[in-house]
């Protein structure tokens, strides 16, 4: 077997494992909904009392997640899912001989990877599970989308991607993706939760349910935060990176390019979303919105300014 | 007094306001525009309004499109044209976005470094009467108050003190009158590592801007056609096309000279470009020559910029003989690359011809030619089969009348082809190293040689290391200001000698997970020295 045909085959059996892992997550999420949705009713009816302000730490331990099996099976498929999505992109590298990212299509395979990696890197260090379904989700829609439609045999490199900048500059802006990515599920959950926090009496039924087992909103919100922080940093970087390299191969570090403009674009919506979380009135799910809007123009940003816009990033098309 | 008179941009409460006069209007104008709600608005003007910089055909970027859409949209060509859409970032609108943000940004950076110079300077704040209103709260019961609050002292007070002033937390211990009697009151803060960030990165910001500014006056670029083996002298006048910002001096260039002397170029067998190099000699003022090259992505420094490999491409050398068998033309004459495979496309001016009508030859020149269904056409970059076709015009080339003239296109406005027998446009096909018959017995044309031509690209711009510099500083305060913590934690405890309860509180403006965790760490402190 060689390189290429590795490659394929362990990608598309990190897409199968993902598609497992979503489900597995979506039914660990829907039984926690049940389970909580019983105690809630249970505690309504014994005690009924919220922990008063003067009750000394308010410090919430999370309580340990009930041992579950849909949890174990989510996880387990996440992590072997993960394996062979390194063993594709490795041997994507091999057969390329090259960094994986100087196509669409092993941009859109190492930016998932990055995604789940960010994931499991966020997950070692606090429960963050309820986001695994949409994580797991959006990592076998990528990479079942790039094996199928984006597909593209492995070429040597144009003489303008013959740089160290192409390491630097788009390893960079990969993981700045991974990382925007797994705040965009995080913002997700922040608005859905916040709409179950803003009504009430709550409502009742599966789906709220759903949102009642999702931390608060404030705590959705600051891990949104801290991941989109990381995020704006890295994306600086790299646009930053970006025009030390056009200085450097087109003799110009900024030329408006439909790149560039784009990555400007994505730039000036994320600092608008920092300054809006301190902006009175926009905190919450105002900025959340623009959070989205930010992770949306990054799609943009690599699928339709690529397909669409002639510019003299074309050898980033398709 | 209108000075005194707040107004809120929320509830739109001008009714209220007294009148103002032009300066009080002037401060109502200042403030509004430093606001950061106004601020947030014009970040979110100014990213939609770049939008159309990349949907619509743009003059700096791409003038032929542009021209071609302006031509091709007889209603929303012009319009958009004139209300600056297909010159997005030069437009007034855009300008004035960023202007105002940038006037935004200053009249928010002075005041905040004032406040935040006053802060700093400032002692920390004592402990407040009452910790019931925080929800970060937790009680300890302690034999000594004193020793307790030592040691918490000593664990949240950073070393060195400059530094940690900065960085870490600063502490203050009072002893006081408190509502049950004397207590003792620790205060930690900390939280000035984001703001000098914050205030370092906005006023890095300014510093970018300014620097593109400065560049855009100061900086020139040139472009020049070198032909194998010839040389280029940098002068103004010696380039293709040159631009320089307002306060560009000619005179500063620098005289060196650049000879062209060979290209290294690889492609794959399927066409595809591998690789690049310019073998070049450059000769600086007072230096002896020497030998280098230039590839895609490594320009070539010299004295006063950069030179950049840009394009490259055939240039076919002629020597044209008219039909009195002198000599009317010689030289090599760059041919403009048409796709990937090299078809390439040129013109041969001939203007000195003895005697008859001025000639012009409008050729094609295949790098690798095949025949098939389709005609001839090129199937790799490589001179494996070089051909050329060509067509012969004559009449007046144009070239008197004293306009500049593109020299890759022919003015046909007083050139006819010449026809063959059969009344089509005559065609020749030449191959390298022949002679061929112009038709009608107007002379020969000898394809002598195939050299090759680079396009170089002389850039210099003495902004960059500033635009380096301040980039670097607004990265550093993005990641101080976004990654440092702002907290505040208080112990208070009774004065009493022996078994006291003391209280710990802390408070963080943002939401802050660790911060629950922070102070049970410093109790946990105090409870461990306590007990050894
Ligand atoms: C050129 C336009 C501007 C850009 C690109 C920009 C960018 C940013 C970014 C990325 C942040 C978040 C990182 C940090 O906390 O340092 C930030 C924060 C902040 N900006 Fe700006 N800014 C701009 C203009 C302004 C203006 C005009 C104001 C004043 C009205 C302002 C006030 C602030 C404040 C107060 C914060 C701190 C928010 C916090 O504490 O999290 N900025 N800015």
């Amino acid at each position: 077997m060689n390189a290429q045909t590795l490659s394929v085959m362990a990608l598309w059996a990190a897409t199968t494992l993902y598609s497992i892992a979503m489900l597995a997550y979506a039914v660990r999420f829907s039984r926690m909904a049940e389970v909580q949705g019983a105690t809630k009713r249970q505690s309504l009816v014994t005690a009924g009392a919220p922990t008063s302000p003067e009750s000394g730490t308010v410090a919430s331990q999370p309580q340990p997640p009930a041992p579950d099996r849909a949890l174990g099976i989510a996880r387990a498929t996440m992590l072997v899912g993960a394996l062979f999505h390194m063993l594709g992109v490795g041997a994507r590298a091999v057969e390329a001989g090259h960094v994986p990212w100087s196509t669409m299509y092993e941009y859109t395979i190492t930016g998932s990877l990055v995604t789940v990696l960010v994931f499991l890197g966020v997950q070692a260090r606090r429960d963050i599970a309820y986001l695994g379904a949409g994580v797991s989700g959006l990592a076998a829609v990528s990479l079942g989308l790039a094996l199928s439609v984006l597909y593209a045999a492995s070429t040597g490199l144009p003489p303008a991607l013959q740089s160290f900048w192409l390491i630097i500059h788009v390893s960079i802006a990969i993981i700045a993706t991974g990382v925007f990515a797994v705040a965009f599920i995080a913002t997700i959950a922040q608005l859905i939760r916040d709409r179950y926090e803003s009504v009430s009496p709550r409502p009742e039924g599966r789906l709220a349910r759903g949102a009642h087992s999702l931390p608060p909103a404030a705590a959705l919100e600051a891990l949104a935060f801290r991941l989109n922080a990381v995020g704006f940093v890295l994306w600086t970087f790299t646009v930053m990176a970006g025009a030390v390299w056009a200085e450097h191969v087109w003799g110009r570090y900024w030329g408006w390019d439909p790149k560039e403009v784009w990555s400007f674009v994505i730039w000036v919506i994320f600092a608008a979303y920092l300054h809006a979380r301190t902006t009175q009135g926009w905190g919450g799910r105002r900025s959340a919105y623009l959070a989205l809007v930010g992770f949306v123009a990054l799609i943009m940003n690599f699928t339709v300014v690529n397909y669409v816009f002639q510019g003299l990033h074309t050898y980033a098309g398709p | 007094m209108a000075r005194e008179k707040r107004i809120s941009v929320d509830n739109y409460a001008v009714a209220a306001v007294p009148r103002l006069g032009w300066s009080g209007w002037a401060r109502w104008f200042w403030r509004q525009v430093t606001s950061m709600r106004v601020a947030l608005i014009l970040l979110l003007m100014l990213a939609l309004a770049a939008i159309p910089g990349s949907v619509l055909p743009q003059w700096p970027q791409d003038a032929a499109a542009t021209r071609a859409f302006i031509e091709g949209n007889e209603f929303w060509g012009p319009v958009l044209d004139v209300s600056g859409f297909l010159d997005v970032f030069g437009s007034p609108w855009f300008t004035a976005i960023y202007l105002l943000l940038f006037a935004s940004l200053i009249g928010c950076i002075i005041p905040r470094t004032g406040a935040h110079y006053r802060a700093l300077r400032a002692p920390v704040s004592p402990a407040p009467r009452s910790l019931a209103r925080y929800a970060e709260r937790r009680t300890l019961s302690v034999p000594d108050a004193q020793a307790a609050m030592d040691a918490a002292a000593a664990m949240l007070r950073p070393e060195p003190r400059w530094w940690g002033a900065v960085t870490g937390y600063r502490v203050r211990v009072d002893h006081r009158q408190g509502g049950d009697g004397p207590e003792l009151a620790l205060t930690a803060d900390k939280g000035h590592v984001r703001e000098i960030g914050n205030l370092l990165f906005h006023v890095s910001l300014v510093g970018i801007l300014m620097a593109v500014a400065m560049g855009s006056v100061l900086m020139h670029r040139g472009q020049a056609i070198i032909v194998e083996g010839r040389s280029f002298t940098n002068a103004v006048v010696a380039y293709d096309s040159f631009e320089a910002g307002a306060l560009f001096d000619p005179a500063s260039l620098s005289p060196f000279t650049l000879t062209f002397d060979s290209l290294d170029s690889r492609f794959d067998t399927d066409g595809r470009p591998r690789s690049f190099q310019a073998n070049v000699t450059l000769t600086e003022p007072g230096l002896a020559p020497w030998s280098t090259d230039i590839q895609v992505n490594r320009p070539l420094q010299v004295d006063g910029g950069k030179i950049y490999l840009q394009g490259n491409g055939y240039a076919p050398d002629f020597t044209v003989r008219d039909s009195d068998g002198n000599i009317a033309f010689a030289g090599p004459v760059p041919f403009l690359p048409q796709d990937s495979f090299y078809t390439s496309d040129g013109v041969v001016k001939i203007p000195d011809v003895t005697s008859g009508p001025q000639l012009g030859i409008k050729a094609t020149l295949l790098p690798t030619a095949i025949m098939d269904i389709d005609g001839p056409r090129s199937v790799h970059p490589d001179p494996a089969n070089p051909v050329i076709f060509f067509s012969v015009y004559t009449g007046d080339l144009g070239l008197d009348r004293g306009i500049p003239q593109n020299v890759y296109i022919l003015d046909e406005s007083e050139m006819n082809p010449v026809h063959d027998a059969a009344g089509d446009v005559a065609i020749v096909a030449i191959a390298l190293g022949d002679t061929v018959d112009l038709p009608d017995g107007l002379g020969t044309v000898t394809w002598e040689t195939l050299p090759r031509f680079v396009a170089l690209d002389l850039r210099a711009d003495p902004s960059l290391p500033w635009l380096l510099v301040f980039s670097i500083l607004s990265l550093l305060g993005l990641g101080l200001s976004l990654f440092g913590s702002r907290r505040r934690l208080w112990l208070v405890a009774p004065a009493a000698s022996g078994t006291t309860v003391v209280t710990g509180a802390a408070y963080a403006p943002l939401y802050d997970e660790t911060l629950g965790t922070r102070l049970h760490q410093v109790l946990d402190a105090v409870a461990t020295k306590e007990q050894a």
